[in-house]
């Protein structure tokens, strides 16, 4: 049966195997959901800092425009800033990491429904991130369209636009079968006892992302494949002397694109829902709710796309209509921040890091999703679509609520994954900085946004100077904050007290196996017979 | 299929999970519908700015080609169907010869397509030939859309076809075998689902005059 | 043990070639309404009514559909609805501009 008390102190699912002589080719052809999860971990994260860097650098470069990067190299920098965090860190994100590492083992199951596709979806990441990064240092210039790609531009500028186009199609790719892998998982390998409703929320979150990345992906794929036959081909189909609709690619773009959003914030919500129930020793408030809500997310979030075209020049009624569904989809999002604030309610709560990374989210997605409100109107609309209000919104719902609950994750489940336990004072700390830093540096774009600073824009009059600068600060204790808290991640690998098996006190199926993980995840598949937060059971 | 709520089946007791394998295939041909249903969008609506244009383009077709094709690749559907029934009725030989039967009726398919293009290029309409831009805005999009979209299928028609030359290929060896022929179904599966493009593909291209 | 497929059905060769027959007629048809104009201005209607039905023939009996699950049904319904309301919205926006 499985060990109880101290985590079992071998090396886990990391013990070599012996079958490669070499340790790469071990883990690079391994089908093991749990190694392949933290190859991808490493991956995300190491692309992470690298996209942290350029955002830094973009700052930078704001504080007195021209001194850093002229015109040209600012586009090149801001678009391969999105190009990384967007679809090398948080569309891949939670799902290919803890999504993978943790999905079977909390339904109670041996591995993926397909392990040999999931191994092919990790070899595709890799071919997609290398193809992104080959666009930047190949002859010619690295791609400047933003991570948006915008025809007719895209297809008529010189840069490497082929390459890095080619690159997100593969990682399209990659996480289409990522998607389509956790949904036949979720069906067909849940435990015996395991309904549906015992399923934890985290798992229902990832259920709800496979459909969209399912169903979502593809039109990307197909547009990326009309930017790539109209740079190669002439095929004109957005270009209007061809008798083509540049509106038309903008409406392809975002029918993936929006959704891809809920690809990123679907599992973050996921991991929230877990980890508030464990620190405050309550169950999850409104389970049933909170799982509804994930399908009613992706489902409603399917038909809010227009929402980024409000000026493009779309007709008033898909404007009125694409508005009013993006209202819409604020319900099932405040259904969940209330039942996660009701689950906190008269909870016994400790305030270790996951938690405080998980209270975060709640704060920081809610200023970000009020701020959506306000941009899905259509008249306020007007005025801050392009602007900074943009960008604020988006890194606050993106960072902020997508990226601390990576954050809050990585704290939760580092001892299972490494077996050994962070520094608490020092996940505090980083946590401060990062929280100050990121208020400073993404608030002050809401007041440069509204007063009328242009996004994407390299040079400014010097009106917006004083809110950049103040913005470009908050950047630097953002960064102190991320090194601290990596840094202590980092060191705690090696020097970190020895973790027990369930550390949190947590009641889903990861934390009755030992710390780290071992390589056979259950001796014998386990019977449910409750549901996953049973908190209440609990003498007081 | 009913299946009892929360019975899970593990992939590495020794059993094959086929309705979970024939699962996954469906998700693949959900995630295709959405693939070419992007090219379907421009196509409606590029039609419906440039009706005329479409109208007079579409004439400009071989309908004869383009029928005998749907033929084609209809009776293709028959003969992979009754593959897949023979080999779950053990019966190998029958289901080999269905299964050539398939792989050569697409061949034909592309072939014909080969030769169609070919008639195209000739004259001188390809995207982006001098030809093709001289011509109104709504046949250069319906040009563009007749190369990319029986571009793309007829690149499906190829993979398909080497797929079930493999799937052939483990018939002979019996690795697919009545107790055993998943993968076979699923290329079935997958076949049928090119049909159904091509299904719609040719009254839009060859019929809408 | 192994397991056998959840519904243990194998169509007919009977049916499928009467399925088949039946898909060569709607080709036929669907010609003779474009050539024909039979129904005038409805006749890209009419093609696309009769090429869902050549291609609900071939999910039904081909792709075995009709001896599936509810879900995988329901699912391909949403796959389909998903892409039907991608092309409408689409279309409110360029057809009332």
């Amino acid at each position: 049966m499985v060990s109880e008390g101290m985590g079992d102190v071998t090396a886990g699912f990391y013990e070599r195997t012996k079958k490669y002589r070499w340790v790469i080719a071990e883990w690079m052809m391994s089908t093991d959901h749990k190694r392949i999860g933290v190859m991808y971990l490493i991956a995300l994260l190491s692309f992470f800092s690298v996209g942290v860097v350029m955002g830094f650098i973009i700052r930078l470069s704001l504080l007195a425009p021209g001194w850093l990067a002229d015109q040209q190299t600012y586009n090149e920098f801001f678009t391969i800033h999105g190009v990384i965090q967007i679809f090398l860190f948080i569309i891949p994100g939670i799902p290919v990491a803890f999504g993978n590492i943790f999905l079977p083992i909390l339904i109670g199951a041996k591995d993926v429904a397909f392990p040999k596709v999931n191994r092919l979806s990790w070899w595709l990441y890799v071919t997609g991130a290398v193809l992104v990064f080959l666009s930047v240092f190949i002859h010619g210039r690295p791609p400047d369209t933003g991570w948006t790609f915008y025809a007719p531009y895209s297809i008529q500028t010189p840069a490497n636009i082929s390459t890095a186009v080619m690159g997100v199609f593969v990682l399209g790719f990659s996480s289409i079968l990522t998607g389509l892998n956790f949904v036949t998982t979720i069906h067909r390998l849940r435990a015996p006892g395991m309904g549906w409703f015992r399923m934890p929320a985290f798992s229902w979150t990832l259920y709800a992302t496979g459909w969209v990345q399912m169903l979502a992906t593809p039109v990307l794929a197909i547009t990326l494949l009309f930017i790539f036959l109209g740079r190669f081909l002439g095929v004109g189909f957005f270009d209007p002397t061809k008798g083509g609709d540049p509106i038309l690619y903008e409406h392809l773009f975002w029918m993936y694109s929006h959704p891809a959003v809920y690809i990123m914030v679907l599992p973050a919500m996921g991991i929230i829902s877990e980890v508030v129930p464990v620190f405050s020793r309550r169950s999850l408030f409104g389970y049933v709710a909170v799982c509804m809500s994930a399908l009613g997310i992706a489902i409603v979030g399917y038909a809010v796309w227009g929402h980024h075209m409000f000026t493009s020049g779309m007709s008033d009624t898909a404007r009125v209509i694409f508005s009013f569904v993006t209202f819409l989809v604020a319900v099932p999002s405040g259904i969940k921040i209330f039942n996660w604030v009701s689950t906190l309610y008269k909870g016994s709560i400790q305030v270790d890091a996951p938690l405080l990374f998980a209270i975060s989210f709640i704060f920081l997605f809610s200023i970000g999703g009020l701020t959506g409100l306000i941009i899905g109107a259509l008249a306020t609309n007007l005025h801050l679509h392009g602007t900074y209000f943009i960008v604020g919104h988006f890194h606050y719902v993106m960072f902020g609520g997508a990226g601390f609950s990576i954050i809050a994750g990585l704290h939760y489940w580092f001892p299972k994954i490494t077996g050994r336990m962070y520094d608490e004072r020092f996940a505090k700390l980083g946590w401060l900085n990062l929280f100050v830093g990121f208020n400073i540096l993404y608030f002050s774009m809401f007041v440069l946004g509204f007063l009328g600073m242009p996004r994407r824009y390299f040079d400014y009059p010097p009106q917006y100077h004083a809110g950049h600068v103040i913005s470009t600060m908050g950047s630097w204790f953002l960064a102190i904050g991320l090194v601290i808290i990596f840094a202590n991640l980092i060191r705690s690998i090696f020097k970190g007290e020895r973790a027990p098996m369930n550390p949190w006190g947590g009641k889903t199926l990861e934390w009755t196996i030992p710390s780290p993980l071992p390589r056979e995840n259950f001796q014998e598949i386990p019977v449910i017979t409750r549901g996953p937060y049973s908190y209440e059971e609990e003498a007081r | 299929m009913k299946k009892k709520q929360g019975e899970g089946l593990s992939t590495e007791t020794g059993h094959i999970d086929y309705t979970g394998k024939k699962m996954g295939m469906w998700f693949f041909l959900f995630t295709e519908i959405l693939f070419f249903g992007g090219m379907f969008l421009l196509y409606s609506i590029f039609r419906y700015k440039y009706a005329q244009d479409f109208h007079a383009s579409a004439a400009e077709e071989n309908i004869v080609l383009g029928t005998i094709n749907t033929a084609v690749l209809l009776t293709s559907s028959l003969t992979i169907a009754l593959s897949i029934a023979a080999m779950k009725k053990g019966k190998k030989d029958s289901s080999c010869y269905l299964q050539l039967a398939t792989v050569l009726m697409g061949a034909a398919f592309l072939v014909i397509k080969y030769f169609e293009w070919g008639a195209k290029i000739s004259i001188g309409i390809y995207p982006n030939s001098p030809v093709l831009l001289a011509l109104g805005k709504g046949e250069i999009l319906f040009f563009g859309l007749y190369y990319v979209m029986t571009g793309l299928h007829g690149l499906h028609v190829l993979v398909g076809v080497i797929v079930i030359s493999f799937m052939l290929y483990f018939t002979r060896r019996e690795t697919i075998n009545q107790e055993n022929y998943a993968r076979l179904e699923n290329t079935g599966l997958y076949w049928h689902f090119v049909d159904i493009v091509w299904i719609y593909l040719y009254p839009l291209f060859y019929l809408i005059t | 043990m192994k397991e056998k497929y959840a519904e243990d059905h194998i169509i007919t060769t009977g049916t499928y070639t009467a399925v088949w027959l039946a898909l060569l007629i709607l080709l036929a048809a669907t010609i003779s309404v474009a050539k024909l104009r039979l129904l005038a201005k409805f006749s890209v209607l009419g093609s696309l009514i009769i090429a869902s039905v050549k291609a609900g023939l071939v999910l039904a009996f081909f792709m075995h559909l009709k001896y599936e699950g509810r879900f995988l049904k329901g699912m391909l319904t949403i796959t389909v609805a998903a892409l039907t309301m991608l092309i409408g919205m689409t279309f409110v926006d360029v057809w009332l501009r």
